[in-house]
């Protein structure tokens, strides 16, 4: 079925965020997350702040919550291995509607296996957590999974793991 | 220099300031000293004060934010000062309670009781605006500067291993809520 939109999965992304006032983006440097990294350093509706590690994004986004402003924070699956602690004593016990976006690493061709095991604690630690995980791996779920996640963390007052696949991406690939 | 002492002279100085405090005795003492609705008080997350002040500073740029956090906690996250320089929020300010140890797991020396400097590793790090206060007037006057000018900065101040003055109660749910009311961001149940 041809997809109804021929936009590419960072425009829909980029857009989805705006339509739902996510202004603040948050980050972790990461291969696959460059046309969303350059997209809001890019535009002025967004925000962007290089974080040094995810768990500080952790508490950026948590005390933006608090002042009143949407925002997201994008990793790859092996950063989302330093937050556990984060996510349980902050955004969990608090209650904060913590959106994360994690390109998916590990998986689909990898070809480091440092990222192999790093990428198996996600679903895990968000089982573990209550944290909804949800793997987005086609372009036409891609608008309704953000939009309707983002909605929920916020109605619920909890955080969601959306967890970008090489199916939707792409994914890095060696270059031999 | 009292931890309690420097807490109620920052209390005394505070108006709409939304005030963010690390884990453990740091949030005890700046509780003890008088709560307010504007203080936010960490139960876990260390090492994560000065990011959350940083996201409400983002949030609210209208509004005068203080971090506070101990010298062990900070040094579990030094890379957030460089965010912050990089940021440079005009409107946030982060005071360091460093008694040199960690004083809630037992007194065990820090990195800041040999050989570390923490005001000289958040001027290193591009708060420029980083200062060690040797006294609590100088604490006060140090304070007062900031929060009349454009930040971001940094107040170190030594102190000793008192023990709090008191604890907030451990209700995390009920800590955000009171601290988003007053920050305007949540409205109290039942009011439309």
């Amino acid at each position: 079925m041809p997809s109804a939109s021929a936009k590419a999965w960072p425009e829909i992304v980029l857009e989805t965020l705006k339509a739902n006032d996510v202004r603040l983006a948050v980050y972790v440097p990461d291969k696959i997350l460059i046309p969303l990294i350059d997209g809001v350093h890019g535009d002025p509706f967004f925000t962007a702040v290089c974080a040094t590690r995810e768990e500080e994004g952790v508490g950026i986004c948590a005390g933006a919550w608090m002042g009143g402003t949407r925002s997201l924070l994008m990793m790859q699956t092996s950063g989302f291995g330093n937050i556990p602690n984060a996510l349980a004593s902050l955004a969990v016990a608090y209650q904060i509607p913590l959106l994360l976006l994690i390109s998916e690493r590990g998986a689909l061709g990898e070809f480091n296996a440092g990222q192999v095991w790093s990428s198996r604690v996600v679903a895990p630690v968000c089982t573990a957590l209550g944290i909804p995980q949800l793997t987005i791996e086609r372009l036409d779920d891609l608008a309704f999974v953000v939009d309707r996640s983002i909605k929920q963390a916020i109605a619920t007052q909890s955080p969601v793991a959306l967890v970008l696949s090489p199916l939707l991406t792409g994914g890095k690939v060696f270059a031999a | 220099m009292r931890r309690i002492d420097l807490m109620r002279r920052l209390a005394g100085m505070l108006g709409d300031e939304a005030v963010i405090g690390g884990i453990g005795n740091t949030n005890f003492d700046l509780y003890a000293a008088g709560h307010r609705p504007l203080n936010f008080y960490m139960l876990g997350s260390m090492g994560l004060a000065f990011p959350i002040a940083l996201g409400v500073a983002l949030a609210q740029p209208q509004r005068r934010v203080i971090g506070i956090e101990g010298d062990g906690s900070l040094l579990m996250n030094l890379g957030c000062l460089a965010t912050i320089a990089t940021v440079a929020p005009v409107n946030l300010t982060l005071i360091v309670l460093d008694n040199a140890s960690y004083q809630i797991t037992g007194g065990q020396p820090s990195a800041s009781a040999a050989k570390t400097d923490l005001v000289a590793v958040a001027r290193g790090a591009g708060i420029a605006r980083s200062d060690w206060s040797q006294d609590p007037d100088e604490f006060s006057r140090l304070l007062g500067e900031a929060l009349r000018s454009e930040g971001p900065s940094l107040i170190g101040t030594r102190i000793d291993g008192a023990p709090a003055a008191g604890q907030p109660a451990r209700d995390p749910a009920q800590i955000r809520d009171r601290f988003m009311q007053a920050m305007g961001t949540r409205k109290e149940f039942g009011v439309e």
